[in-house]
């Protein structure tokens, strides 16, 4: 069988073996933790604990508000010492929870789930919408409205994300390789709320080892097969994903419902394994510290809310001031002024680049090569697109399909004339959004 | 909270690049096209290197004193070099060595920087620059005698009814412009620039074979294969076809857009060279394509991953 692809993408340097040989290490959070109350898409949530309050680990300290939204819990024992703005990844100032950690770790009794036989389909969705789980490869969208379509028995197919096509990148690779009974029987259970769905693990061919594995681990599960893709970024982008796998196609507008499919990332079926089988809300989270500025690449399961200085500690420090740090992977991850911010539930890595390619490279006239048409997922013209976003016509960006940009960055990467192409058609995407929104 | 956070650089995503410049990519076409140019000093003597010599280093002196002027240096991006070598390649060694600078000042002021510099220029500016040429100073832009020959270029004496010697054609040994009469060496080149990805065969391919079946409906030859190999070797259509018709900034930039182009000058190549006076036509041709590149990229707009937005499947 031909291997599973899409037409486009691009080839960066990839980065894994800095770490993809690393077993994950537990830390343990030291000093302050700060939990945004908006580390998802959605209504931000509501802080149900208040200055001095005495909190466990696992206590629920801020409630959804309204529908598309989640829950937030501690993730160590100590006192809350303010509810104050904060500075994030993205670099904006959110309100945030922050609490003294007093290094106890104390629990709060987690309260019995039924066992999963006696599950139905509500208690599976309710336990995973209480755990406050959301898309943990980086979108944040909350898992349970994923897994409450319309019509849940149309559902074909039921994609674990295992791509992991972001360069540098190795915390789903490891878990896979450590915990890969907990993949699968995340993946079974969020199969039981779709009686007609196939499960499939979608893992791109440059990871042999986890196809193997994952492979021996489900050959007598019937409705579980493991696909092996291509080793193309942006593979994992969800609508790359379902046309790689299912030959599906959906545009901007449509949901991956609507062709039959819900797509979740590796962690976050992991953390369904765990709010399901053992009640525990989401509290922990690979990260992967890489980058050549760091001493020690690493995965580190680390608990929500600590902060990023303590991490690139804990893999050493640096052994050359870094220019750039980037939470996220290179491709699609967010840059950050420095390193006093917190970790999230989306947060997939920390990635220090000693030479910042983006800065040292002057951005010159395109010579219309055509090398972004050739590798836009999306299938648009990103030079032109970007050129209408650039004069600010709005017109003519909408009537080339510029909403259909998914912003993966690969007219960006191979743009010869270093123009910031993606940057130019998502703030226009950013404003076409927010009138829509109005 | 402390403000004495270490800044780091930021940016919108993505953080890295590929290798790939533009002047990287000037570089390769520059590399690509000394087989043939170094075929044409063989060919036609030391004077040829003279042309190249002066066209290339007035075409870089223009777009410097051009520079100056706006206050903005671009002579780095190497464009300048590959238009000035692609102008020298379209001149007969016999032209008066004057003819390539005015050639290249034309090329570079008036048909790209008044347009507003490198990506704006709608021709490509050296066969514009030769058309100008061609126009202006037709007798000394058509006399091919040299030392080496004497006498009408190859398709020229085809189009009176002389015989030509195919094998000839395709090294090279015939009257011609500087660069055009080697087909071995432009393919050479032609091959570099594909395996380093900086041209495909979409246009040369579409170009190529469209005018081989134009030819051969047209020629009034039938199916001779002499007739059609001398068609092919002859007259520049390599050189245009995988050096000047592949020019990025003045061809479509769709994948769609790019047969259409090829089939547009293989058809109007076919067009100038069995009905029109002369025996040449690629540069017309390709003028004429730049023309309409604008309109067949509208029509050959891609349809967007997932289907026209709003046309929901099945809905």
């Amino acid at each position: 069988m031909a291997r599973a692809s899409f037409i486009g993408g691009v080839h960066p340097y990839d980065g894994k073996d800095l770490s993809k040989d690393k077993p994950i290490k537990t830390v343990l959070p030291k000093g302050d933790m700060v939990y945004p109350l908006s580390q998802h898409i959605g209504a931000p949530a509501t802080a149900i604990v208040a200055k001095g309050d005495r909190v466990l680990v696992g206590q629920k300290i801020a409630e959804a508000t309204g529908f598309v939204s989640a829950p937030i819990y501690a993730t160590v024992s100590g006192t809350v010492k303010n509810i104050e703005p904060r500075r994030v990844v993205t670099g904006d100032s959110v309100m945030s929870i922050v609490v003294e950690n007093d290094e106890l770790y104390e629990e709060v009794e987690l309260k019995p789930l039924k066992p999963l036989e006696q599950m139905t389909k509500e208690d599976i969705v309710n336990a995973v919408k209480e755990a406050g789980i959301v898309g943990m490869g980086g979108a944040g969208f909350p898992t349970f409205i994923k897994l409450s379509p319309k019509e849940p028995e149309k559902i074909d197919y039921v994609i674990a994300n295992c791509a992991e096509c972001e360069p540098y990148l190795t915390s789903d690779y490891r878990r896979m390789m450590e915990e890969p009974e907990k993949v699968v029987g995340g993946l079974k259970i969020v199969l039981k709320l779709f009686d007609n769905a196939l499960g499939i693990l979608a893992i791109e061919d440059n990871k042999p080892d986890c196809i193997k594995i994952l492979r021996d681990l489900t050959k007598d599960e019937p409705r579980i097969v493991v696909k092996s893709l291509k080793t193309k970024y942006p593979q994992g982008a969800e609508r790359t994903l379902i046309y790689a796998t299912t030959g599906r196609q959906i545009n901007s507008k449509m949901l991956p419902a609507d062709a039959g499919c819900v797509v979740n990332n590796v962690d976050t079926i992991c953390a369904i394994y765990r709010a399901v089988m053992e009640g525990r809300p989401l509290m922990e989270r690979v990260v992967t510290v890489t980058g050549d500025a760091i001493v020690s690449p690493q995965n580190f399961k680390i608990r929500i809310g600590m902060n990023y200085a303590q991490l690139v500690e804990e893999a050493g420090g640096f052994k050359t001031q870094p220019e750039k740090i980037v939470c996220g992977g290179p491709m699609m991850g967010f840059s950050m002024f420095g390193l006093d911010v917190p970790s999230t539930k989306t947060s997939t890595a920390l990635l220090c680049l000693t030479h910042d390619e983006v800065s040292a490279s002057e951005p010159g006239p395109c010579i219309n090569c055509g090398r972004c048409v050739e590798v836009c997922p999306g299938r648009i013209v990103p030079s032109k697109v970007a050129s209408a976003a650039e004069h600010f016509d709005e017109e003519c960006f909408l009537s080339l399909n510029g909403m259909e940009c998914c912003e993966c960055g690969c007219c960006s990467f191979v743009c010869p004339a270093k123009r910031p192409l993606t940057q130019e058609i998502k703030s226009m995407r950013k404003i076409q959004l927010a009138k829509k929104k109005k | 909270m402390s403000e004495e956070m270490k800044m780091y650089k930021v940016s919108s995503n993505p953080h890295v690049r590929s290798k790939v410049s533009t002047n990287g990519i000037m570089m390769m076409v520059v590399l690509a096209l000394m087989p043939a140019t170094g075929f044409g000093i063989y060919n036609f003597g030391i004077r040829a290197l003279f042309h190249v010599l002066i066209t290339v280093g007035s075409a870089v002196l223009t777009e410097f004193v051009f520079g100056l002027i706006r206050k903005k240096q671009t002579i780095s991006d190497l464009s300048a070099v590959v238009t000035g070598l692609l102008l020298a390649l379209n001149l007969p060694v016999s032209a008066p060595l004057w003819i390539g600078a005015m050639g290249s000042v034309f090329a570079i002021l008036v048909v790209k920087m008044l347009f507003g510099g490198l990506g704006q220029n709608f021709m490509n500016p050296a066969l514009a620059a030769r058309c100008f040429l061609l126009i202006s100073f037709p007798a000394l832009m058509t006399d091919f005698t040299c030392d080496a020959y004497t006498g009408a270029t190859p398709l020229a004496a085809l189009k009176a009814g002389g015989v030509v010697n195919v094998t000839d054609m395709i090294i090279g040994k015939t009257a011609g412009t500087i660069g055009e009469t080697s087909m071995i060496a432009i393919v050479f080149g032609a091959c570099v620039l594909i395996m380093a990805g900086i041209i495909d065969l979409k246009i040369p391919g579409s170009y190529i074979v469209s005018f081989a079946i134009f030819v051969l409906v047209f020629g009034g030859r039938g199916f001779d294969l002499q007739y059609m190999s001398a068609q092919l070797s002859g007259g520049g259509l390599m050189l245009g076809a995988f050096f000047m018709a592949t020019d990025y900034v003045t061809r479509p930039i769709t994948g769609k857009g790019q047969i259409v182009f090829g089939i547009f000058l293989g058809i109007m190549t076919g067009i100038f060279r069995i009905f029109g006076p002369s025996a040449e036509g690629v540069s017309y041709a390709i003028i004429l394509g730049n023309i309409v590149t604008p309109l067949i990229e509208k029509f050959t707009m891609p349809v967007p991953f997932g289907g026209k937005v709003g046309a929901k499947n099945g809905k």
